[in-house]
């Protein structure tokens, strides 16, 4: 039971995560039917700058209160830069070549980040700086720790904030009619290219904050953790239904909970054939499931078949 | 007067053929040994592309995992070929099998086409991105098992990989030993050029006849449109499959040429990177034009060899030291090159002549 437990919450952190990404995916999908395959890399991007500018202010003796919104701050518009001009000089050029180019760019895209942050960051790891001292509580044998608390409450603040900002604002109802028409948006005096700019720039401030909870979590961050990372929550943006924005927070949770739980009771299942080595295994198998059996997702609307 | 055999086709034809037979040679005298062996792998590279091209130039069906299939076909003479099986379950295997590189070729095509089927039959109805994270999805379980699978069972050794396995032999001739043919004294790598270059011939001859054959039309209609060509009577469901086999198969054996070359295989050879530096020849060099996909192969699998030996040279010129890390600037230009071809010539360096006029007849989709 205690395995259970501990499992449900690292599965609520861990999906929490994968929810603010994947809200990236789909938002971007939403509006262009384009999978930006390089949103993982803007998540490592806004790791790295968070962690960078928190350890410099830091060591410079600048208070922790001060420091550290500051450098979220900073990672925010340099992930919303990134955003901007990822969507400017690989995507927009190409919105109407054949539905290959876009994505060969992507892949350039993320290939060109991965080896910059090599190049800027090095190999090695960096380590997450010790902010708090994170008290762990004992929730039936379980144990959460603050930080944990803090991402999970974090991420469901900004999804909610995410949600009336779509719903409730005009620049939202602008994103909501660019997604259902292009050209009918644009007869309506939408401003589409500006849309989807802010769309880009909107998902990849959210990859900044997923970013430094990742690195907040686990302490560490990599040049290369956004590859694994970008492609499980994309894994929970189809399981919710792309496009779809609640999908993608249920998506990212359950996602997160399947495979904690995988994780921990698999070398029960099969006898301990298979242990949790096999955790990123789950991803993908539910991913193909879903496209299998569900390809709409689960709060998906049926789409159209893309070619 | 008919000119006969000596047209001047034909003699830029024997002129061509001269050049690549004599390849190797030329690169030994003017590069050194290092980069036959580079060659040799670029030749890889292109069988692999052009097995990739069936797939998604012909049929339209985007494939982001294709290099497990090459796994499957390395992996299956790595466990048939080496002592790997005699070391892990010595009762079953006591020498262990040690099949020859000839009797593995139709196996490990077999066995890839049947991965191949495998990864078509439960994703016949995507299309597009959707597939390719499928595809991509597939090509990673693939690798995590081979990664994983040393424990309890030891079948693929793990991380470590399978070591020793026994090299191809030709007409009783290994070419793991260098052979003197007439004089000519042939090094291994050489031997093995001319192999590779049998293979791709066959697969460059087998993609022709197909592309021209009533399976090849039907792909391609599958691929331009899939209700039109159900409503022509083209059963998509087979066809589809078929694609997927015959890209796996060509992938398998390009495979077993592989493990046989190196004689090591590790799960690190086939990672996603690899998947998508295939793909990347297809698509740079023009899908489903045999001669772009052989071009966008020869150029992606020299470039990155070119930049690693000319970026250290030309830093110590520059500024006298290494300043940035070869390795990084390599795979930098590496995705700077991917996002300016498709971005100048978004069909590819060498589309093919079908394509394009679809491409251009094409108007400006909406998106939704």
């Amino acid at each position: 039971m205690e395995t259970f437990l501990q499992q449900i919450i690292n599965g609520l952190v861990q999906g929490s995560v994968y929810a603010l990404v994947a809200l990236g995916y789909t938002m971007v999908y939403g509006i262009l039917g384009l999978i930006n395959f390089a949103h993982g890399e803007v998540v490592m991007v806004g790791a790295m700058l968070v962690i960078s500018s928190l350890t410099a202010m830091l060591s410079w003796g600048v208070p922790l209160l001060l420091a550290l919104p500051i450098s979220v701050v900073l990672a925010m518009a340099g992930c919303m830069a990134l955003g901007y001009s990822i969507e400017r000089i690989a995507y927009r050029p190409l919105r109407h070549a054949p539905r290959l180019a876009p994505l060969i760019t992507a892949i350039g895209v993320s290939i060109l980040l991965q080896n910059l942050a090599m190049m800027i960051w090095g190999r090695e790891y960096h380590a997450f700086p010790q902010l708090i001292v994170s008290q762990p509580h004992h929730i039936g044998g379980a144990i959460i720790n603050d930080i944990q608390i803090i991402i999970i409450i974090m991420a469901l603040a900004i999804m909610a904030g995410l949600m009336l900002l779509v719903h409730r604002t005009r620049l939202g109802r602008a994103m909501r009619a660019v997604a259902e028409n292009q050209h009918a948006a644009q007869l309506m005096g939408v401003d589409v290219n500006r849309v989807i700019s802010v769309t880009f720039m909107l998902g990849s401030a959210l990859a900044a904050i997923a970013g430094l909870m990742v690195s907040a979590n686990y302490g560490l961050a990599h040049y290369y953790m956004g590859f694994l990372l970008g492609l499980k929550a994309f894994t929970a943006a189809v399981l919710g239904g792309i496009g779809n924005l609640r999908g993608a927070m249920l998506g990212g949770l359950l996602l997160g909970l399947i495979e904690s739980l995988g994780a921990g009771y698999i070398g029960d299942l099969t006898g301990g054939f298979m242990g949790s080595q096999y955790q990123d295994v789950f991803a993908f198998f539910v991913l193909i499931a879903v496209l299998v059996f569900r390809p709409s997702g689960l709060l998906g609307e049926q789409l159209a078949e893309r070619a | 007067m008919k000119s006969g055999r000596f047209t001047k086709k034909n003699g830029l034809f024997v002129l061509q053929l001269g050049a690549v037979l004599l390849l190797p040679f030329i690169t030994d005298a003017l590069l050194g040994r290092g980069w036959v062996r580079i060659v040799d792998f670029a030749m890889l590279y292109i069988m692999l592309a052009l097995g990739l091209n069936i797939v998604v130039g012909y049929a339209g069906l985007l494939d982001l995992g294709y290099i497990a299939f090459f796994a499957v076909g390395a992996y299956c003479f790595a466990l048939t070929g080496s002592p790997h099986l005699a070391l892990a379950f010595p009762q079953l295997f006591p020498a262990g099998l040690h099949l020859s590189f000839w009797q593995v070729v139709p196996l490990s095509a077999l066995l890839a086409g049947g991965f191949g089927v495998l990864l078509g039959a439960p994703t016949l109805r995507l299309r597009g991105d959707y597939l390719a994270i499928v595809t991509l999805g597939f090509g990673e379980i693939i690798r995590i098992f081979l990664n994983n699978l040393n424990a309890p069972i030891n079948l693929t050794n793990g991380p470590q990989g399978i070591s020793l396995i026994d090299p191809i032999a030709v007409a009783g001739v290994s070419l793991n030993a260098g052979e003197e043919i007439l004089g000519i004294t042939f090094p291994s790598v050489h031997l093995y050029f001319y192999l590779f270059l049998a293979f791709t011939a066959l697969v460059i001859f087998v993609s022709h006849r197909l592309e021209k054959s009533r399976i090849g039309r039907a792909w391609m209609a599958i691929r331009e449109d899939e209700i039109a060509a159900t409503a022509m009577g083209i059963n998509t469901r087979n066809l589809k499959l078929l694609a997927f086999a015959m890209g796996a198969m060509f992938g398998g054996v390009s495979g077993t040429l592989f493990a046989g070359f190196q004689g090591f295989v590790s799960p690190e050879s086939f990672s996603l990177m690899e998947s998508v530096m295939v793909l990347c020849m297809v698509v740079l060099g023009g899908m489903g034009n045999i001669r772009g996909v052989i071009l966008g192969g020869v150029l992606l699998a020299l470039l990155p060899e070119i930049l690693r030996h000319g970026i250290v040279p030309l830093q110590q010129a520059l500024f006298g030291r290494t300043v940035i890390d070869p390795e990084g600037l390599r795979m930098l230009l590496f995705g700077t090159a991917l996002i300016a071809v498709m971005l100048y010539r978004p069909a590819g360096l060498w589309p093919s002549r079908v394509r394009r006029s679809e491409l251009e007849a094409d108007e400006p989709e909406s998106t939704i």
